[in-house]
């Protein structure tokens, strides 16, 4: 047996956000929040929101922060980031695509739309679930219907939407990607 | 011939039209709600008083109004529903979680139009002594829920929200909570607990039956998607057109493309149960004498309502109607849908869970050449044995519906895939590769 860490996507706290450290403007946003309800657990999914926002992913600090700021026990903090499928546990690239895979968008082209973005950046076009490139500049999924149905076929790079994306759409947005200078 | 008739949307998609407050108050914005707030209690000759709010809630029951989710339920009632009584605070919450495939009405109205929604909540909250309310908006629509942080802010610096609105005594706050991403949380008690801060796992709740029904009123926005020239959102008066107008027209989806024929209609959200083209239905109308009598109604003639699609075995649901044309593999169809439902199952009920998924994958295989004749019989019985009060929420129903429906009026087309993989198979185990290899196990 080897001595590396199981990984069961939780992450190891010792290697994982040493420096973990909430600056106060983050913690001023966070503490606004909770005011917005009338029990201090329902803010949990707004908290992770903006943990996942300002440090890119959720964190097992940030988990533990949460629950110690709501007063809650970490795995009801754990539980909502393994249920939600939009939260991540582990760094995403630094550009998000997100193809929609649902029936319209999947009449208008979104298998090969997704196979295009793959391919473009060397990820395996049939591999199943969410996929970085080494450099962690993309991470390339497919997710569930966005509810923009109409203008297939559809996807996200971030928090931007792109309606009825071509090829050539697809390689503009790649491109604007590659442009934009790094933090 | 019918046309757009845009109330909701009346100016969403105007050139220069946009979300500030400003914009909305140059067009009667807040109007509304000014009036509502300055509805004076009367007297009535009993003694009782019969407050704003009473008034209010009165005007809604007579209206007819119904909810635009998949039920359409009537607000009236539902809104009599709320236990007053208990001195406990009510809360009002706004489903902006849409998320039902093909699907897209709701997204235009908080993009383009997002007071019109908080002048619209903040009327309901009156009405029915609501002192603190949340859009439940679904994840993805970060921009959204920007926008309308943004008009939240303009309205309580406007007097629109806040304590003492508009000097009537009456205090209200509207927050936006953002779900993650999952389907689950469109349903009811699962939006609760999400908004608790919880998995949004559905509870029991008890069946609500409708009494009277019957009158539809309003208009209500269609969402048009798949093969279709004019794909989109239309606004119309409900159960003025047609299906068949509503694909076809040129004021709507536009017809099909050149040289297809219409294969299939999926006429509410992905979960309603399919029309098979050429389907004729035996439906009750009202005919010119006055009389409910039974009538032939073939597809495309059916009104788009929520009556007329109960009867014939489907229902407008969400308002999301997917057109399929003749070049749609249906197996293929069938097998994108249950995916969805299969990766959206909360999870809380094994029926649902395991039979969800067992259908994904049974779909899976008869599109990746490893499909078995008796595969749409074993689609069939599992699809049967979810629903029926054998799971918490209706999502049982909404991932059993595609499959019994699909299956039933497509299926030789299931049963074919299937022999034609089994007969693959067997000419793979019998030609000269598999010398030497063991038989295939049974
Ligand atoms: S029916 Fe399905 S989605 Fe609904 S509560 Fe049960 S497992 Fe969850
Ligand atoms: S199916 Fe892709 S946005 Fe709805």
């Amino acid at each position: 047996m080897s001595d590396a860490p199981l990984d069961h996507g939780i992450p190891n706290p010792l290697r994982e956000q040493p420096d973990f450290a909430i600056p106060a403007p983050l913690e001023a946003e966070i503490n606004e929040l909770i005011t917005h309800y009338p029990q201090k657990r329902s803010a949990s999914l707004m908290l992770l929101h903006a943990m996942q926002e300002h440090f890119g992913h959720v964190s097992r600090q940030a988990v533990e922060w949460i629950a110690a700021k709501l007063e809650l026990q970490p795995i009801n903090v754990y539980e909502l980031v393994t249920f939600y499928p939009m939260f991540h546990l582990k760094p995403v690239g630094k550009h998000h695509l997100k193809v929609c895979r649902t029936l319209s968008c999947a009449l208008g082209g979104s298998h090969k739309l997704h196979e295009h973005f793959c391919r473009k950046l060397g990820l395996d076009p049939h591999a199943h679930g969410a996929q970085t490139t080494k450099d962690g500049q993309f991470t390339v999924e497919f997710v569930e219907c966005l509810a923009s149905c109409g203008t297939a076929p559809v996807m996200m790079c971030n928090d931007t939407f792109h309606e009825g994306v071509s090829e050539k759409k697809a390689d503009e947005i790649l491109k604007q990607c590659q442009q934009q200078p790094s933090p | 011939m019918p046309q757009e008739y845009r109330q909701i949307l009346k100016y969403a998609d105007e050139p220069g039209y946009t979300p500030d407050i400003e914009c909305y108050l140059r067009h009667g914005g807040y109007d509304i709600l000014r009036k509502a707030l300055a509805i004076p209690p009367r007297n009535l000759a009993d003694g009782r008083i019969v407050t704003g709010p009473d008034h209010l809630r009165q005007e809604v029951m007579t209206s007819g109004l119904r909810g635009r989710g998949g039920a359409g339920f009537s607000c009236g009632l539902k809104w009599s529903f709320v236990d007053r009584k208990s001195g406990k605070p009510i809360y009002l919450i706004c489903n902006a979680d849409e998320s039902e495939p093909g699907t897209f009405k709701d997204k235009q109205i908080i993009y383009k139009d997002p007071h019109q929604l908080i002048e619209g909540m903040a009327i309901a909250c009156y009405a029915n002594d609501v002192h603190l309310a949340y859009i439940y908006i679904r994840g993805e629509f970060a921009e959204g829920a920007k926008i309308l942080n943004r008009a939240l802010k303009e309205a309580r610096a406007r007097d629109f929200l806040g304590e003492n609105i508009l000097g009537s005594d009456y205090d209200l706050e509207i927050h936006v909570h953002r779900g993650a991403g999952a389907y689950i949380c469109g349903e009811e008690t699962g939006l609760i607990e999400s908004l608790e801060g919880k998995r949004a796992y559905p509870r029991i709740k008890p069946p609500y039956f409708p009494a009277v029904l019957g009158n539809n009123t309003g208009t209500r926005i269609v969402s048009i998607s798949g093969h279709v020239r004019k794909p989109g959102y239309y606004e119309v008066e409900v159960g003025k057109a047609t299906l068949g107008e509503l694909i076809n027209d040129p004021a709507f989806g536009g017809g099909l493309r050149e040289g297809r024929k219409l294969k299939a209609i999926i006429p509410g959200g992905s979960s309603a149960k399919v029309f098979k083209a050429g389907e004729k239905f035996k439906i009750k109308r009202r005919g010119p004498d006055g009389k409910d009598a039974e009538q032939e109604i073939e597809l495309l003639n059916l009104p788009y309502d929520f009556d007329s699609l109960i009867a014939a075995g489907s229902m407008s649901g969400s308002g999301g109607i997917i057109v399929l044309d003749d070049s749609t593999d249906i197996v293929e169809a069938l097998a994108n849908i249950s995916e969805f439902y299969a990766h959206e199952s909360c999870g809380q009920c094994t029926p649902c869970r395991e039979g969800s998924l067992w259908m994904s994958k049974a779909l899976q295989r008869l599109t990746h050449g490893e499909g078995r004749e008796a595969d749409a019989d074993y689609l069939m019985k599992i699809a049967d044995n979810i629903p029926g009060g054998r799971t918490v929420c209706a999502f049982g129903e909404a991932c059993s519906w595609p499959v019994q429906s699909f299956v039933a009026k497509f299926k030789d087309e299931f049963v074919a895939r299937g022999a034609a993989d089994e007969e693959n198979r067997t000419r793979r185990n019998a030609g000269p590769t598999a010398v030497g290899k063991l038989p295939a196990s049974s």
